[in-house]
């Protein structure tokens, strides 16, 4: 019984992971309509910023937090200028930007194997996160780790952040405006190509985040982006585009599914029938989960 | 028949194509290569066929199928595990099966493939057959553009993450090594590599011409449609979830023939060859050379393939680097491909004299594949916004 909760709490730790990056898609995926390959190079330059900062800061507890908003900002920057270089040149061809971020993500994977080396470098974790907490005691323990209770922590905070965001403020007024009818916002008023350099800042900053985060679980190295963003995109195909709450709840399903298949099977096999899984789902709900209702044909 | 109008006549040009590819192929190769040489072009070939399929599917479809490593890799493995057998021997286990120690015989699924007959036919109904069954859940619910691309990417890694997780009966991340026979030849003498290199050319200009007659059809042009826009072609009464399903097919058939036929040539196959990356890298040739023509898709296929060779040898580092900006300039500057090079050129030339640039829309109709892609909007199915503009003025 234990094993299945501690296999369950993996699976929503997963998911948390995959919420951090999947929000970010989310916004760039559906208000651009853009596929974003580089969002995996995104976290991985997130978690090489935690990787710098923990040499140059002796502490590793402060320099996991001074992380968390410099990740932020070098994500952040890379993803406007990349919005800014190329994307805004293609938002009518969504399939071609899908594989010119491919080649940016080429080269940063590159760029990232010339300046910190191929083999993978570790972070240490601080230490009010290398422990446990147990939650049942006794001959058949139940403990979570500190480190994926941080991590799912973050997922929720920045949840929160980002739905308050979207409702409160005018910025998220604005990019609300833009996904539900791009035309429509531009004739109000709304100069859509700024708020799509926002979205995307927003957006690739979170996938900074979410590299900080990886750096507690796993080893940081150039291809850690790429084994992960496939899973994410996933999240959204099925979480549907424009509302948050799909996202959620398809990345904490998928995040527990995976964890409790790999139990019961094994990684390879857990992989193909998860696969096969979101196949038959969207024969049922082929838009997503949830979806933006609207009168158009496409 | 003069000159001029030989080349005026679309499909009189095509047949001077394929016929001078031939000669190419089959006279100038072969004297002028060496051995060695020989058989990396016969890997490259294989390389294109998979483009042939490619550029039915997206460059004609609007299907971006970033999973055709999938494809590739049933063929090559349905071919392999034939050899593999056939290479051990009667009675006799395939060698990685007895270093692993763990089976005592051949697994149940091996077992038909020991017959000849069932894996050439394998290599080619097996892709066909799952590409069938997977469109035809993929594309009947209306899951498209993005969604599709997607999806066939994550089939490319969910296949080899099984694989590789299978090592006792696929060899793992090692895939299958070191074949020695191709149906009682022995590979490792030259002639025999010679052999299965005419093989492959033949069967890639085989393929050209099969998939151009299927271009020029009436489903051709449905294609076509389909991909500048679906709806259109629901109201007018047809099903476009089948013209996709037979583009999709027609691409995995190819990309399985491809897989099988580069078993012999580079006696492996492993899960290396069929992840996201190598799925992702056939689709770059058929973009740098032109996605919606034969001739570019070709082309450019194996200019790369080509390119990776010559560059990665030397310099690994700058081979990643010029991958990525292929990608860059030939996606975002030249959607066309190189092919549309000289219509752009010949755009510009008309559009200096009449003083109206950019507005000759007729530039695309003039003639065969190479003249179409840069006159209609190219990969942009379901997207209703495409401006009528053509996409090569844009550079």
């Amino acid at each position: 019984m234990t094993v299945i909760l501690g296999q369950t709490f993996t699976g929503i730790s997963i998911g948390a992971v995959l919420l951090l990056i999947a929000l970010g898609l989310s916004l760039t995926f559906g208000q651009m309509n853009v596929i974003n390959m580089a969002h995996g190079e995104f976290i991985m330059a997130g978690a090489y910023t935690t990787y710098v900062l923990q040499k140059s800061i002796s502490g590793a507890g402060v320099s996991l937090l001074v992380a968390l908003p410099v990740a932020f900002l070098v994500a952040g920057a890379l993803g406007a200028l990349l919005e800014w270089v190329l994307i805004r040149r293609l938002y009518l061809r969504p399939l071609d930007t899908l594989l010119v971020t491919w080649g940016v993500s080429l080269m940063l994977q590159q760029l990232a194997r010339d300046i910190f080396g191929a083999p993978n470098v570790q972070t240490r974790a601080p230490d009010w996160l290398t422990g446990n907490i147990t939650v049942i005691g006794g001959d058949d323990p139940l403990t979570f780790a500190n480190s994926r209770l941080f991590i799912l922590a973050l997922a929720v905070a920045a949840v929160v952040a980002l739905s308050l965001a979207l409702r409160l403020t005018s910025l998220g007024r604005r990019i609300r405006g833009v996904v539900q009818n791009r035309d429509l916002a531009e004739v109000s008023g709304i100069s859509t190509s700024r708020v799509d350099r926002t979205t995307f800042f927003l957006g690739s900053g979170l996938a900074g985040v979410a590299g900080v985060a990886l750096t507690l679980v796993g080893p940081i190295g150039p291809t850690m982006g790429t084994n992960i963003i496939i899973d994410a995109f996933l999240v959204i195909v099925v979480g549907g585009i424009g509302q948050l709450k799909g996202t959620v709840i398809v990345a904490f399903a998928l995040g527990v599914m995976q964890s409790v298949l790999e139990y019961s099977t094994t990684v390879s096999v857990a992989k193909v029938l998860v696969l096969v899984a979101i196949v038959a789902f969207l024969q049922w709900r082929p838009q997503g989960l949830y979806t933006l209702r609207t009168r158009s044909l496409v | 028949m003069t000159l001029p109008t030989l080349f005026k006549d679309p499909s009189a040009r095509a047949w001077t194509g394929v016929g001078a590819a031939a000669v190419a192929l089959f006279a100038v190769a072969p004297l002028a290569l060496s051995d060695f040489r020989l058989g990396l072009l016969a890997k490259y070939l294989c390389t294109a066929m998979v483009a042939v399929g490619i550029c039915l599917a997206w460059g004609r479809g609007g299907l971006l199928t970033l999973g055709q490593g999938v494809f590739f890799g049933l063929g090559g493995y349905a071919m392999a595990m034939h050899l593999k057998i056939a290479d051990a021997g009667p009675g006799n286990l395939p060698d990685f099966m007895q270093l692993y120690g763990t089976a005592t015989e051949l697994p149940w699924w091996w077992r038909p493939f020991g017959n000849p007959l069932f894996a050439l036919a394998a290599t080619v109904l097996l892709p066909m057959a799952v590409a069938a069954i997977l469109g035809s859940f993929i594309f009947r619910r209306r899951v498209k553009g993005a969604y599709f691309a997607i999806l066939s990417q994550a089939l490319a890694a969910a296949f080899a993450i099984w694989l590789i997780g299978q090592q006792a009966t696929t060899g793992g991340t090692n895939g299958l090594t070191d074949i020695q026979g191709f149906f009682g030849y022995d590979l490792d003498d030259p002639v025999n590599q010679r052999m299965v290199y005419f093989v492959i050319a033949a069967v890639l200009l085989l393929l050209i011409v099969l998939v151009r007659q299927l271009m020029h059809s009436r489903y051709g042009e449905l294609l076509v449609a389909v991909r500048d826009s679906e709806e259109r072609v629901r109201f007018l009464g047809y099903d476009p979830a089948n013209v996709k399903l037979v583009a999709y097919v027609v691409a995995a058939g190819t990309a399985g023939l491809a897989g099988a036929l580069f078993v012999p040539a580079v006696g492996i196959i492993s899960p290396a060859m069929i992840g996201i990356v190598p799925s992702i890298e056939f689709v770059i040739g058929a973009a740098v050379g032109g996605r919606a023509s034969l001739a570019g898709a070709v082309l450019g296929a194996i200019g790369v393939a080509w390119a990776k060779t010559a560059l990665s040898e030397e310099f690994p580092a700058a081979w990643t680097y010029f991958q990525g900006l292929l990608f860059i300039v030939a996606l975002a500057f030249l959607p066309g491909g190189l092919v549309s090079l000289a219509g752009i050129v010949r755009r510009r030339r008309a559009s200096h004299g009449s003083g109206d640039a950019g507005g000759n829309m007729d530039g695309g109709r003039d003639g065969d594949a190479g003249g179409r892609a840069d006159g209609d909007t190219v990969g942009n199915a379901g997207e209703e916004k495409a401006p009528a503009v053509p996409l090569g003025g844009a550079v």
